[in-house]
């Protein structure tokens, strides 16, 4: 066991703790920029700024706007870490640069990279996914909206939905069927739509907090050019798969818990007007520090993947299991600090009552995590199919004898 | 950096393995119940050198860290061996760090050569015992690995103390308890002379209950982990409706709780054991911690494994049951997860004394 970053480091943990010392930059802005609103040209500057240093895009080569940093998964730590505790933004995160940049890298054109990747990561070009449908979530590959090609174009018909940022982006990430006769994995194409195409109506979609954060895209003889596909035509399927590797290491990161857990603790020791503390009552108290557990738990589970990553063991059962495991239990933080503010804990944000955090929208909220992605009954599909070996489920359809094993 | 066990930790546990593989299949831990550790087995572990594993070289230990204790408790757990070790895990802590040099001398050297058999005293039946600094008197309901113990560690006023079974004046009541590879017995003392580890000062008390505590996660780790790989195997080996039973989405799921609970819990352990040598100050909170999540963890893989086996997992014939009440037995040894969550929230301030 040895859990220091190295002597080595010492040198580069200096030279970011320098910089947040002469640097100070606190978004204003309640939202997430590039996913909720488009980010302000002061955090636009200040993403300048730190991909100059190499605090952003460490990794991204230079001729694309990036750093062009070897990858170092130790620097990437020590600059979250420091700029954690020094209350700075830290560079942008949203699925353009989280997701379609390194896709692009992996698989795009040498032109797709000199459009997209700099003005992505600079925070000016903003992204939205288009994968789910009504009829295709968590079996994603069996959706519908088509593109057929007409002259020098795709013509894409379809609709999609839990499009978060849509109503913000300038471009969409897009999965279509271009291939209706080939099994349904090897039909589909992954291309890039601007959002200002003629046809294209997004509507707002209110979730259980009350936020439109998702959006329904409706899409109706959108045409883009062909050259807009990345990879090849069919391909499309192992494309986006690249893109969702990304996604389920951007919503497993456990780094959140360890906030949450620390904020627990704070409200449940602070006093109400009558002098109580949630904490002196024993049930709160002991499922308190059950969750407390399960949070280091977490957290150690984290330096553990992180180990594995920098001395390059191979990924196992430990890395499929963080998303399902951190989400349920942010979900089972907040619902104690519901409980613990009883009728008060009902309350939404914006109510003249409290100045503790925003319990009741974080409960809420906490579904993305345990949906989005893939669900929590997905990630256990993928955990005990890919990790354990155990069996696919057979395939059934409806005949008129009623349901009956469907022959392969 | 590196979090995780050394090159020579997993030799250590494939050596432990080893052995036990070869010498507990099923029908020798049944021939072996309610009777004290076999003298081969004995004399296997301590040439191994398990029982003097953070023993310092000068008594003839191996002086290694609490993640290697860990990794042995582990094993012990996989196997449900009937091995006394967390009396001896529990002693040399406390003496190591607490005990004056003639008791390092007294009982160091004889933990690390196997002559010395440890018992402990359980949570409930510290408050019957008193102590006066030279002898203890009472009646502890609840003391374990009683059967061939040499010794007897136990707490009284705050105090831990050691007795030499060889005394007069004990008095030993068998019991009838649920967890067969390990004895229990009721022990009554009368005015018999003890040795007081570190002159009474409570925290030799503390450090014996967070060892004996984080073994006995480290063990409930093991067991469960054979439990959960033994629900895996048989759901790919039973067939109903013509498939195994592991292509029901159900079972699937269950197989994935289970693994997503245990490992994290392997993180915790092994971050715990790590404080020990590494962060002191933290080691009985993540001691306590790792007890109480291990052992709810433990809890729940034993049912659900018990479960996946159906019918004969109800049986004594595929031995299931023996690792079942192991984790059921650990869970309430040296107390349950919520009397130790309740240390944990005392040990973190969190107990306000006006109230409580």
């Amino acid at each position: 066991m040895d859990l220091s970053y190295g002597a080595e480091y010492d040198d580069f943990r200096n030279e970011v703790r320098q910089f947040c010392r002469n640097n100070q930059f606190v978004d204003p802005s309640n939202g997430m920029p590039g996913v909720t609103e488009r980010p302000s040209t002061e955090r636009q500057a200040w993403q300048a700024k730190l991909i100059e240093q190499g605090y952003a895009a460490r990794t991204i080569p230079k001729e694309y706007g990036g750093f062009g940093a070897e990858p170092d998964i130790i620097k990437n730590r020590i600059i979250q870490e420091e700029f954690i505790s020094a209350g700075l933004s830290p560079g942008m995160a949203n699925q353009g640069i989280s997701m379609l940049v390194p896709t692009l890298l992996e698989v795009g054109t040498e032109e797709q990279k000199k459009n997209y990747i700099e003005p992505t990561i600079k925070g000016q070009m903003i992204w939205c996914q288009g994968y789910s449908e009504p009829r295709a979530g968590s079996d994603l590959a069996s959706l519908r909206t088509s593109a057929v090609v007409d002259g020098d174009d795709f013509v894409i018909n379809g609709q999609k939905i839990w499009t978060s940022s849509a109503h913000v982006a300038d471009m969409c990430f897009i999965l279509v069927r271009t291939e209706p006769e080939a099994p349904k994995h090897r039909g589909i194409s992954y291309l890039l739509m601007p959002m200002d195409a003629e046809g294209i109506d997004v509507r707002p979609l209110v979730t259980i907090t009350g936020d439109a954060t998702f959006n329904e895209v409706f899409l109706d003889d959108v045409r883009i050019p062909v050259s807009n596909i990345v990879g090849t035509r069919g391909q499309g399927w192992q494309v986006a798969n690249v893109t969702l590797k990304y996604e389920r290491g951007m919503l497993g990161n456990s780094g959140q818990g360890a906030s949450a857990i620390k904020n627990l603790e704070d409200l449940l020791l602070t006093e109400d007007e009558a002098g109580h503390r949630p904490m002196d009552d024993a049930v709160l108290r002991d499922r308190f520090v059950e969750l407390q557990a399960r949070s280091l738990a977490n957290k150690y589970h984290g330096m553990r993947l992180l180990s594995k990553t920098i001395n390059r063991e191979p990924p196992g059962v430990e890395d499929l299991i963080v998303k399902y495991s951190a989400t349920e239990l942010a979900h089972d933080i907040f619902c104690l600090g519901v409980d613990a503010l009883e009728e008060r804990g009902t309350l939404m944000d914006d109510s003249p009552h409290r100045a503790e955090k925003d319990w009741q929208k974080s409960f809420l909220s906490s579904f993305v995590g345990i949906i989005g992605g893939g669900s929590a009954n997905i990630q256990k599909n993928i955990i005990s199919e890919r990790a354990l070996g155990m069996p696919r489920e057979p395939l059934v359809e409806l005949t008129k004898d009623g349901w009956s094993l469907k022959k392969p | 950096m590196h979090f995780g066990l050394s090159e020579e930790q997993i030799l250590l546990k494939d050596t432990i393995r080893r052995y036990f593989s070869d010498r507990l299949d099923i029908d020798a831990i049944k021939a072996l119940l309610n009777a004290p550790c076999p003298d081969d087995i004995w004399q296997s572990v301590v040439e191994m050198g398990l029982t003097g594993v953070i023993v310092p070289e000068e008594y003839a230990g191996s002086n290694l860290s609490m993640l290697d204790t860990m990794v042995v408790a582990e094993a012990l757990g996989e196997f449900v061996a009937p091995v006394p070790m967390i009396g001896a895990l529990m002693i040399t802590a406390a003496v190591r760090m607490h005990g004056d040099e003639n008791q390092r001398e007294r009982y160091l050297p004889g933990i690390t050569s196997g002559s010395m058999r440890i018992a402990y005293g359980g949570k409930q039946g510290h408050r019957a015992l008193s102590c006066d600094g030279e002898r203890v008197t009472g009646r502890s309901s609840v003391v374990v690995d009683v059967e061939g113990a040499t010794h007897f560690l136990m707490m009284a006023d705050e105090r831990l103390l050691v007795v030499d079974g060889s005394e007069s004046g004990i008095e030993i009541e068998k019991l009838n308890n649920v967890d067969r590879t390990r004895s229990f017995a009721i022990v009554s003392f009368d005015g018999v002379a003890c040795d007081v580890i570190g002159q009474g000062n409570v925290s030799a008390v503390q450090i014996a209950l967070a060892v004996g505590r984080l073994s006995l996660a480290a063990d409930t780790f093991g067991a469960a982990e054979k439990m959960y790989e033994d629900a895996k195997r048989y759901s790919l080996e039973r067939y109903q409706f013509d498939r195994p039973i592991g292509s029901f989405q159900s079972i699937k799921h269950q197989l994935s709780d289970m693994v997503s609970d245990l490992e994290p819990c392997r993180s915790l352990l092994w971050y715990a054991a790590h404080t020990y040598d590494a962060d002191p100050d933290e080691f009985e909170l993540h001691s306590c911690l790792a007890k109480s999540l291990v052992t709810d963890v433990g809890k729940r893989i034993a049912k659900t494994s018990l479960e996946i086996h159906g019918g004969m997992g109800y049986t004594e014939l595929l031995g299931l049951h023996l690792w079942f009440k192991r984790i059921e037995t650990n869970r309430q040894l040296l107390g349950g997860p919520e009397s130790i969550r309740t240390r944990a929230a005392e040990i973190q301030g969190f107990i306000n004394q006006e109230v409580s």
